[in-house]
């Protein structure tokens, strides 16, 4: 059968989870591990760690984070931020890390995802889409990199079926729009990227509440939902989250 | 963490191995990471772990020396002798070969070839998903791998391609068709879900594996 992930995000700044308003005004959330234990604990199908410090310097942070959560937390767990080559994939994984997600550096450099994909298979390979309602792209969604600040012209479908031919394994699409904004996920824009790569799908960006995950999966087509500040500031729990996506009808682990 | 049997978890250079030696510490076992034909000789149980690309797992084994020690290791497990688990693509390098990757020959441990996971569904798989752990043919019992794990357990799986369904199977899961979700034969055992991923009830499945290393 198939069934829907529920997939927690923990922004990581310097060590800590933080959480922002359209990528900006962050709010501090916790210890990372702490966090990721507890979503373990209540049912999490996956964690995502993006380490929005990454561009810059703190590389070793979120190796420390990898290495410790990888000592509690038997679920696999993907991270994302700043990874550019072989080599950083290559000790976020040694780490303990199961996947690595590649948004700006794949931009930038397409050949990166072939050559992840080479290295430690597809199914180690997420390329992230953050992408923006624009008219600059035959599609109306438009590619933006460097944390949402820098429109590049790509058209997210293209982009999409693109990174999957190179030997993306997935696919985790943000809206810009709609992230912080909790609106829910921009359905259409999760469709259309649906329609164009057969690889699984990751709905990103808007959650405000648990119909926005049901819709996700049911009028989005996304195969996990990810979302952050539902979960980190207490308004529900993850298990909550299933309770009303299984009830919803949507096949979920529980 | 001290004490418990010693458990070889082969380290050919692939992927993530931190995570399957974690769970394995986690219920039990004193497990080490390594490419060194002698502690692997020494050492009261085998793991076999493998994430990627059939072909590319099957040159890593070859390049780092360790084939014919799993190879080696894996018949004495068929035999009866010491316990060895396979994981995901450590399940299918047991089999003849897999059309991912034609020509690189696997160990050829099991009868078969690994195919492409049929039907209309999204490759990989890769989600959490029910195991229906009662075997084609069983007779009811459950094999001790899965030894007080739910016969509907969730877990998690990420893979394009399947062993063949045979005598062997010890449960499978549907996915647009019914697939090979673990093996069995003597004490071979193997999993194409990833038990150190699979939370508490993959945590089971390792830890009946480590029973099974710590018994004999």
């Amino acid at each position: 059968m198939r069934s829907v992930r529920v997939i927690p995000c923990l922004d990581v700044d310097d060590g800590r989870v933080v959480k922002g308003v359209n990528f900006v005004g962050l709010r501090d959330a916790g210890d990372p591990v702490e966090l990721a234990t507890r979503y373990d604990r209540e049912g999490a199908d996956e964690l995502v760690f993006l380490d929005i410090t990454a561009s810059s310097d703190d590389r070793d942070t979120i190796i420390d984070v990898v290495r410790r959560t990888a000592e509690q937390v038997f679920i696999p767990f993907t991270v994302g931020g700043g990874i550019r080559s072989v080599e950083d994939a290559r000790r976020i994984l040694r780490a303990g890390a199961d996947k690595v997600s590649v948004m700006t550096a794949a931009a930038e450099r397409p050949a990166l995802i072939g050559e992840l994909a080479a290295e430690f298979g597809s199914q180690c390979v997420v390329v992230a889409i953050d992408a923006r309602r624009s008219d600059a792209v035959p599609s109306g969604f438009e590619v933006f990199t460097h944390g949402g600040r820098r429109q590049t012209g790509i058209d997210a479908v293209g982009w999409a079926r693109e990174a999957e031919r190179l030997g993306a394994g997935e696919i985790l699409q943000t809206s810009m729009d709609r992230d912080g904004t909790r609106d829910g996920f921009d359905l259409e824009m999760l469709r259309a990227i649906g329609s164009a790569a057969n690889v699984p799908l990751v709905a990103s960006g808007g959650v405000g509440g648990l119909e926005h995950l049901v819709e996700g999966a049911r009028e989005g087509g996304a195969d996990a939902v990810l979302a952050a500040s539902i979960f980190h500031f207490g308004e529900f729990t993850v298990a909550e989250a299933k309770a009303h996506m299984a009830q919803a009808g949507i096949p979920v682990r529980l | 963490m001290i004490g418990g049997p010693v458990v070889a978890v082969l380290d050919y250079g692939i992927g993530n191995l931190r995570s399957a030696q974690k769970a394995l510490q986690r219920v039990g076992a004193d497990a080490r990471l390594t490419t060194d034909p002698g502690e692997i000789a020494s050492a009261a149980g085998v793991v076999l772990p493998g994430v990627g690309a059939f072909g590319r797992c099957v040159e890593a084994l070859e390049a780092s020396g360790l084939a014919g020690v799993a190879r080696t290791a894996a018949e004495q497990a068929i035999e009866g002798g010491r316990p060895f688990l396979g994981i995901c693509v450590g399940l299918q390098l047991l089999y003849e070969g897999s059309d991912e990757s034609p020509g690189r020959p696997g160990l050829g441990i099991l009868e078969g070839r690994v195919t492409l996971l049929a039907g209309d569904v999204k490759r990989p798989q890769m989600q959490w998903n029910r195991l229906d752990a009662a075997a084609p043919d069983g007779d009811g019992a459950r094999h001790p791998l899965l030894a007080e794990v739910a016969g509907d357990a969730w877990m998690y799986f990420v893979h394009s391609y399947a062993a063949p369904l045979g005598p062997h199977t010890i449960a499978t899961c549907e996915y647009g068709t019914t697939v090979c979700a673990a093996v069995g034969a003597g004490n071979l055992w193997a999993t194409q879900f990833h038990p150190e991923k699979s939370g508490e009830a993959g945590l089971r499945v390792l830890r009946n594996f480590v029973e099974g290393v710590d018994g004999r």
